[in-house]
């Protein structure tokens, strides 16, 4: 069969289903819709955040939530110059893993910098949320964040 | 549970890999897959009949369809009925349910086969789908930047530098010259890589993977069928798989602790090892599961040129297997590592260890 005659179509398949999240995933969502973040004590008195309803490590239950952040410190970056159609941002921005004040462990989130000369491992960051009308519960109600007293 | 050391010997008898193409739109995964089983089979002069046991790795994601790996079974053939599983993983982890089965003992040989078109869809939106649903996912992160965050991690912590990541991607693609399979070779020096743009930085367009359509089988065989159908028997003395937590920012992103874990069941530091195919698809990976393992400078790392110089997702971990098991039948190699890795960053890791006569 020559090229010419190879047939195309598009796909789209999806699964429109919706499920609780239990007791420490919505309350963490339901925080970000708050304007607030929420960790989770786990092993050792370590707070887990972004929360979940084992120990990473061990499994073992966790206990009580706790309020982090809102800043943080960055733990680790890589820069996006060309951001892909589905990005949190749509110009240049770093990617960056954010150990948020009080927690142990990192969230993922995008740092809106400006420019890659704006952001380093060790720089502190604050959230972005986006305004309460907006806010659904999600990791999206917060836009991004941004270098703290920073000029973006 | 543990899987430790190999308790019945069970050999890798034979293995094929298809050519890896950036896109193969002329034949469907049935039509691709069929001509590698025909020659893992054809190589020992087996047919369908002399497998008791079939298992495949493959993922839905890829096609855009449920139960895909049904479909595939076509490309074997299964009337009369025959005993059959599937891992929606890559086909080193099928190899290893087969593995399994055979250390039961009820069964002799078994078939294990894998594919994938990466280029059906966009790669960067699919692998999204493997993370953490409500953490990660819906910020759409994709699988380079991830890798760029664990490349950074190395940098800072002083571990790597861009120059050691261009030299693993400079060595693997020098080495796919003499793989007749590569789909990306040449030989082009570290200084000349570093020229490179940045895809997301740190990390240059020659640590990422190419996309790749590929497929792949191994015939496993214990008893009689193993010395019967191979001069030289690669055995597979230790096998083992770990997997660390999904939260990403839970990890230290520098190390691999299930790769350690899993190798030190596996037994790879019972003997000396004088080469390892590890399935980095990012060049950076290589280094930390270099380190995982505790392979030193003697151990050649990946001759067929690893998944930077074809990474056909779903089976780019079971060639690793294919090609250790190939130079150990060949009398190039008496002792061999073979990694395959899966999910964001390393999160998951297989070891096999597989030994000359």
């Amino acid at each position: 069969m020559a090229d010419s005659e190879v047939l195309h179509a598009a796909h789209h398949i999806e699964y429109p289903y919706s499920r609780s999240l239990g007791p420490v995933l919505s309350a963490f969502m339901t925080g970000l819709r708050d304007g607030r973040l929420l960790g989770v004590t786990a092993s050792g008195g370590r707070i887990v955040c972004p929360p979940s309803e084992y120990d990473p490590d061990t499994g073992d239950d966790v206990g009580e939530l706790v309020e982090v952040g809102p800043g943080g410190v960055v733990e680790s970056w890589a820069w996006v110059s060309t951001p892909l159609r589905k990005h949190p941002l749509d110009r240049p921005f770093a990617w960056a893993l954010i150990r948020l004040d009080g927690a142990d462990t990192a969230l993922l989130h995008a740092v809106d910098a400006g420019s890659p000369g704006a952001v380093a491992t060790g720089d502190r960051v604050v959230p972005r949320f986006r305004p309460a009308g907006e806010r659904v519960g999600s990791l999206a109600d917060i836009e991004a964040f941004v270098p703290e007293g920073g000029a973006v | 549970m543990s899987a430790a050391r190999a308790v019945r010997p069970v050999s890798v008898a034979s293995f094929a890999q298809a050519q890896n193409v950036r896109r193969d739109d002329q034949r469907n995964e049935v039509e691709g897959l069929l001509p590698v089983i025909a020659e893992a089979f054809g190589a020992i002069g087996i047919t369908k009949d002399d497998v008791d046991f079939i298992c495949s790795g493959s993922t839905d994601y890829l096609v855009g369809g449920p139960f895909s790996f049904v479909m595939a079974l076509d490309a074997v053939g299964v009337w009369p009925p025959r005993s059959e599983s599937h891992v929606e993983m890559d086909g080193a982890w099928a190899l290893y349910e087969a593995w399994v089965l055979l250390q039961e003992g009820k069964v002799d040989a078994a078939l294990v086969y894998s594919f994938g078109r990466s280029s059906l869809g966009d790669l960067n939106e699919i692998l999204t789908l493997q993370l953490d649903p409500y953490t990660m996912a819906p910020l759409w992160p994709d699988i380079v930047s991830l890798n760029a965050l664990q490349a950074r991690a190395l940098i800072d912590a002083g571990k790597a530098t861009e120059a050691d990541f261009a030299a693993v991607a400079s060595r693997s693609r020098r080495d796919a010259l003499a793989n007749p399979k590569a789909q990306v070779a040449g030989d082009i020096p570290v200084e000349t890589l570093l020229e490179d743009e940045y895809v997301v930085a740190p990390l240059r367009r020659h640590a990422l993977p190419p996309i790749t359509d590929g497929a792949a089988a191994i015939v496993l065989a214990a008893g009689d069928k193993a010395t019967r159908w191979s001069e030289r028997p690669a055995w597979i003395t230790g096998f083992d798989h770990r997997i660390e937590t999904h939260a990403l920012g839970a990890r230290d992103l520098t190390a691999s602790p299930s790769t350690a874990k899993a190798g030190e069941v596996a037994g790879v530091a019972a003997g000396p090892v004088d080469l390892a195919e590890i399935h980095a698809p990012f060049a950076h990976q290589e280094l930390i599961v270099r380190e995982a393992l505790g392979l030193d400078g003697t151990v050649t790392v990946n001759p067929s040129g690893g998944a930077l110089a074809a990474n056909p997702i779903m089976s780019a971990g079971l060639i690793r297997i294919g090609e250790a098991a190939s130079r150990i039948a060949a009398g190039q190699a008496d002792r061999a590592v073979a990694h395959a890795t899966s999910g964001p960053c390393l999160q998951q890791n297989l070891v096999c260890v597989l030994e000359g006569a």
